[in-house]
């Protein structure tokens, strides 16, 4: 479990975190989404032991992160911009990794190999941008890691390393209940693999749920009626558009249940269709105030 | 084994359910044949295992597949799910009369509609 509560974070008078609060449950896939600079990777370098909190409660596994040792052995992150030392090869990388985690897994090293075509030789700063990435990739899953936070990790991965990437990871949690947190403005792909979602703005956390019950929760519907449409009472319109008769309304309830007031309105037609996490986002978080709209797409 | 369609808008969790019971219905994956496990499809797919879970949990209520603790999923009797699928899709057929009745369509057209599919048929 990864839970922050109330964390502030001051940058030279800039609140960058405004008292923000975020549960990732253990053995959950958590994305992170929000527009550019709203803190996502601020909340990461949190969790990670990287910054101190100004004020506020950063705590994984029920244990404060900051300058503690114990829980940072257990957290494994792969970090946007990939960092290697100087000239250090994935080989030197691997020995400093076993330094900093004693439960490295030389086994699973040599398995993966496997899944990732890399010179083992070759200085990781000469490598390109991807397979820096996938250098990261493959240290961070033999740190056999209890938590596991990632910040944009398949920026810059092709399509295939995307998958095989994203396959080995699940494979893990399935396996020995990793815990993950993963930043990405890639809502497509986070809606395969998350079972839990936050969206944060401007250092605050704006809505937390779990996956399915966003997704069970909100439909489409399409309906035209004959003549004038009648007062839609019984549903929880969050959003409506027509064009001509037909008009499309965002409602929030499950999908029986809007079928059914749908059926008794006897409309000319209508027609129920499920959301996706992009447009779930979107109507949400609709409104003239919000530029979210923009910024999650 | 399982495709998924990245432009089906639905629910993965639905789009795996459909798959599997296609799979099972048509005989793809015999009666009483193991389903790859939740670990396994969850990487092979590279989705959410507490999605493939679900879609299993699901398919488990409704009578396709059985679950024995320790050993995985299985693929239910053929002849029980036949008669599941009839039922599921006589309730669609239901739902469809009457829509179309709804539309001003007479019972005795409907009736004569489906005993001309029936004649076609022999």
């Amino acid at each position: 479990m990864i839970e922050i509560q109330d964390l502030v974070k001051t940058f030279d008078g800039f609140r960058a975190l405004d008292g923000l609060t975020l549960h990732v449950p253990q053995g959950g896939i958590y994305g992170l989404v929000g527009p550019n600079g709203s803190g996502k990777s601020t909340v990461i370098r949190h969790i990670t032991g990287i910054y101190r909190p100004d004020s506020g409660s950063v705590t994984v596994g029920g244990q404060p992160v900051y300058e503690n040792v114990a829980v940072k052995r257990r957290i494994a992150y792969i970090s946007d911009d990939v960092y290697a030392f100087l000239s250090a090869s994935l080989k030197d990388m691997k020995e400093f990794y076993r330094g900093l985690y004693p439960q490295f897994d030389t086994q699973r090293y040599e398995q993966l190999r496997e899944a990732f075509p890399l010179d083992e030789r070759k200085a990781i700063r000469h490598l390109s941008k991807g397979m820096q990435k996938q250098a990261a990739f493959w240290l961070a899953m033999c740190c056999r890691p209890d938590y596991l936070v990632l910040d944009e990790p398949v920026d810059g991965l092709d399509p295939v390393m995307r998958r095989r990437v994203w396959g080995i990871l699940m494979n893990d949690v399935a396996e020995r209940g990793t815990t993950v947190l993963v930043s990405s403005h890639n809502l497509r792909e986070l809606e395969d693999v998350c079972d839990h979602v936050g969206i944060i703005d401007r250092g605050r956390v704006l809505i937390e749920r779990s996956l399915s019950e966003l997704q069970d929760n909100i439909v489409k519907l399409q309906i035209a009626f004959e003549g004038e449409a009648p007062e839609l009472s019984g549903l929880d319109v969050l959003h409506r558009s027509a064009a001509g008769r037909v008009q499309t309304l965002i409602v929030r309830g499950c999908q029986a249940e809007v079928e059914q007031v749908a059926a008794s309105l006897r409309p000319l037609f209508y027609d129920l269709l499920p959301l996706t996490l992009e447009e779930i986002f979107i109507y949400e978080l609709g409104g003239d105030d919000n530029d979210l709209k923009n910024a999650v797409l | 084994m399982i495709a998924l369609n990245y432009r089906d808008s639905r629910p993965i969790y639905e789009q795996i359910k459909d798959n599997l019971r296609r799979l099972i219905l048509s005989g793809g994956i015999a009666p009483d044949e193991k389903l790859p496990s939740v670990r396994e499809l969850a990487s092979q797919l590279a989705i959410n295992p507490n999605t493939i879970q679900r879609a299993y949990r699901e398919l488990e209520s409704e009578g396709y597949i059985y679950t024995v603790a320790g050993k995985g999923s299985f693929a239910g009797n053929l002849h029980e799910i036949a008669d599941l699928r009839v039922r599921e899709l006589l309730s669609q057929f239901d739902a469809l009369t009457d829509r179309l009745m709804g539309m001003g369509q007479s019972a005795e057209t409907l009736a004569q509609r489906v005993r001309e599919r029936g004649g076609k048929e022999k």
